[in-house]
């Protein structure tokens, strides 16, 4: 494990893992996520995630069959992650067709302009995912509250605001962050996804599953996801501690919002992330401290997807800083 | 050179934001809508025409160690001059472009010119050569800015066709970036294309 990151000079042992192979087992390390996702928000899911995944597969498809008149590789399941991961991140009652115009900016602006898997800079589920958010920030923010599948209530949906939307407007409004816990959701509720958001970064447990998967299989090291939720732990911890009343518990900003997501699944794309074992605890560092710093002072609640992109942009410079050693030198 | 290859090749050719790649902060900050980039090319028009022709009239007075705050001096008062105009008769376009106006002065499309063309050739041809610059440069911002009010309000010149509002983010910042780069990208595939044939 200690040697993963590492190159060495030749000869090589060739290892059976291919892209497709890595690609696929992100996907399955998705599914309990989706699972529970379906089992809170029922059927709205299931379509979206298809839709999401087709949209991004036949833009893939287009541009390399009909622009760049190329080989068509949508079968490596990288833009069926791109389509999962975008789907993940939006609310459940979402209208198809934003999510498809989503989608379609996801492959077609911020994937194949760049020459496609592997040369993205950003990535591209959550380019599409920032896309919508500024876009149509009316139907990027109304989420509906979960509802378990046999539960038939009076109304269709009933949409109600993020754990960390409750914690934004209620400290904007002057109020405790102890008054609030009546109107917040339990921990167990948190842990277990029975709350409002994206449909698929609710349930901290289920995503933690996969990660573990992705770990054992060794797709995912653990640098970058231990080191950005341990700095986004102490970070927010700093300011709970000097001031309770107004900043809430560190576990609270773990277990919400998209951090866990981001921080397993997003920050640790192989593409984006950077390459050596320095570079990626001060990458998912950096995604930790910025996120905290949006969700406290920003003029957003939720801030995972901007501090990831922003980190994105900034490996390049992170891989200068931390080559490594050459061999003999 | 010929008359007419001076005055047109600021047009596509050497079009100054979408192939020499100047200007491009009023590029970006004014296409919002189709309006503003028409108003903002025009008056840049009005600022080459009148500086190159002064310029290359002036360039044999004009002593080479302080041309540029020269260049300055005389690109400022047309710059002044129309801001005025603008104020005075569209008040409305004045107020929606706000600083890019006098912002002018600073466009390197007009020092560039005045540098790399006025400051070496005839009147005649730096007059044809500011007239084809800044049809140029209003082209360029009247497709970006056509694309930007399309896709971001769902309208065309204020006039409204669907209801509600676009996708937002291409009346913002990010969204003037990428159709700015994909537009750069299809003048260099038009281009790549020309030459290959």
């Amino acid at each position: 494990m200690d040697k993963l990151l590492q190159v060495s000079g030749s000869p090589h042992v060739h290892g059976n893992e291919s892209v497709k192979k890595i690609m696929w087992s992100v996907v399955i390390a998705l599914l309990p996520a989706l699972a529970v996702s379906v089992y809170y928000f029922g059927l709205p899911v299931l379509i979206l995630t298809l839709v999401s995944i087709a949209t991004c597969m036949l833009t893939e498809y287009l541009i390399q069959r009909f622009m760049l008149k190329g080989n068509v590789s949508i079968t490596d399941g990288s833009a069926v992650i791109t389509g999962l991961l975008l789907a993940f991140n939006v609310p459940s009652n979402l209208p198809v067709w934003i999510l498809m115009i989503g989608a379609f900016v996801a492959i077609a602006i911020a994937k194949m302009p760049f020459g496609g898997l592997g040369k993205n800079p950003f990535n591209p589920a959550l380019v599409g995912r920032v896309f919508l958010l500024i876009s149509f920030p009316v139907q990027m923010t109304t989420w509906p509250k979960p509802t378990p599948v046999w539960s038939f209530g009076a109304a269709d949906v009933i949409t109600g605001p993020t754990p960390l939307g409750i914690l934004k407007e209620g400290v904007k409004n002057g109020q405790a962050v102890s008054d609030l816990t009546s109107e917040l959701p339990t921990y167990v509720d948190m842990l277990l996804g029975q709350m409002g958001g994206s449909f698929g970064e609710v349930s901290a447990i289920a995503i933690l599953i996969g990660a573990v998967f992705l770990l054992i299989r060794k797709v995912i090291t653990w640098e970058i996801p231990v080191s950005f939720l341990l700095t986004a732990f102490l970070f927010s911890g700093i300011f709970y501690l000097v001031d309770p009343t107004t900043y809430a518990n560190p576990c609270f900003h773990l277990v919400t919002g998209g951090m866990m997501l981001g921080a397993c699944f997003m920050a640790t794309d192989m593409v984006t992330s950077p390459t050596s074992r320095g570079g990626m605890l001060v990458f998912g560092a950096g995604c930790g401290l910025l996120t905290i710093i949006i969700r406290l002072f920003g003029a957003y609640p939720e801030g995972v997807s901007f501090s990831i992109l922003i980190m994105n942009a900034l490996v390049p410079l992170i891989n200068k800083g931390f080559k490594p050693r050459t061999y003999a030198k | 050179m010929s008359k007419l290859n001076i005055l047109t090749k600021g047009f596509f050719k050497e079009n100054p934001v979408l192939v020499l790649v100047l200007g491009t902060c009023p590029t970006l900050a004014v296409t919002t809508s189709v309006k503003n980039a028409l108003g903002m090319g025009l008056a840049t028009t009005f600022v080459l025409l009148m500086s190159n022709a002064i310029i290359s009239l002036l360039k044999n007075v004009i002593p080479d160690k302080v041309r540029i705050p020269s260049f300055i001096v005389i690109i400022a008062t047309f710059v002044s001059m129309i801001d005025l105009l603008i104020q005075g008769f569209l008040p409305s376009l004045a107020s929606s472009l706000g600083i890019f106006i006098p912002l002018i002065v600073v466009n390197c499309i007009v020092l560039g010119r005045a540098e790399a063309f006025a400051s070496k050739n005839t009147v005649g041809d730096s007059i044809l050569d500011g007239i084809g610059m800044g049809i140029g440069f209003t082209i360029a911002l009247t497709i970006i800015g056509s694309v930007r009010e399309i896709l971001g309000s769902g309208s065309f010149l204020d006039y409204k066709f669907i209801q509600g509002d676009g996708i937002l983010v291409f009346v913002l910042a990010p969204g003037a970036f990428i159709v700015f780069g994909f537009t750069v990208a299809l003048v260099r595939y038009l281009q790549s294309k020309k030459k290959a044939s």
